[in-house]
């Protein structure tokens, strides 16, 4: 099994530290760069979610990153201390109205198999990713 | 992330370099909205060179597309890379832009 945790600031110029983590991790579990691209994407796009709405902007709270293999599934959890997330007012839009910004929960969902916000204690809400390999083979 | 702006007499070419993301999409939509304030006739945004794209990037475009044919300007996108093609396909806006394999031939017609 493969896993990494890493903890950066709400800082956008930070995301770039989980997409290169992510892209790591699935090229370890034998995703094409396309597949990586896109799984990048989606974790990216929560995190960018997680500053502006829970963090409403603020550049100085952390997010905690955890990704993993187990067998021939990526496992994803993010975790912020911010505003709760109430999941039933998660949802993409009407792609036909033709609009800058909202799409981001439409790239996460589009992209993953699962997306799941659990409460995680007091503060803060934990979001689960989890994409099914569809290149077998880990790599090393 | 690089962004540098080329008077082509009859519009402006935006080249745009490296990873277009949350930190960097608002230079990048000030260099659009400059053009666009003084009704530049046709931009084309050069994304040849740029390796990642996330959804503050593809708002910025979109924002673009609609301020220019607002005043009846031409707004062209050229070069995706894969990756960045995927995202527009994602988007499913490949059909909203015009979309020019390179610069050269975004420029033809202006």
């Amino acid at each position: 099994m493969k896993r990494f945790q890493i903890e950066i600031p709400s800082d956008p110029a930070c995301l770039k530290i989980i997409r290169s983590s992510v892209e790591s991790l699935c090229g370890m579990a034998g995703m094409d760069e396309n597949e990586s691209c896109k799984i990048v994407l989606a974790v990216d796009e929560a995190c960018t979610n997680i500053i502006s709405h829970s963090y409403e902007g603020a550049t100085d709270k952390p997010i905690i990153c955890e990704g993993k293999i187990e067998g021939s599934t990526l496992f994803i959890t993010l975790r912020d201390v911010g505003k709760k997330v109430d999941p039933s007012k998660i949802r993409s839009r009407d792609l036909d109205d033709v609009r800058p910004g909202g799409l981001g929960v439409h790239f996460i969902q589009e992209v993953m198999d699962r997306m799941e916000f659990k409460d995680c204690g007091e503060e803060g809400t934990c979001l689960f990713l989890e994409k099914i390999v569809s290149n077998s083979g880990e790599q090393d | 992330m690089e962004i540098e702006t080329e008077d082509l007499g009859n519009g402006s070419l935006v080249r745009v370099s490296g990873e277009v993301d949350m930190s960097n999409s608002p230079t990048v939509r000030d260099s659009l909205m400059n053009l666009i304030a003084g009704k530049t006739p046709a931009i084309v945004v050069d994304l040849g060179r740029v390796i990642y794209m996330d959804s503050s990037g593809i708002a910025t475009l979109v924002e673009g597309l609609q301020e220019t044919t607002s005043y009846g300007g031409k707004f062209r996108i050229a070069g995706l890379t894969e990756k960045v093609k995927q995202v527009f396909e994602l988007a499913r806006l490949t059909d909203v832009f015009d979309i020019y394999p390179d610069a050269e031939q975004a420029k033809e017609g202006l």
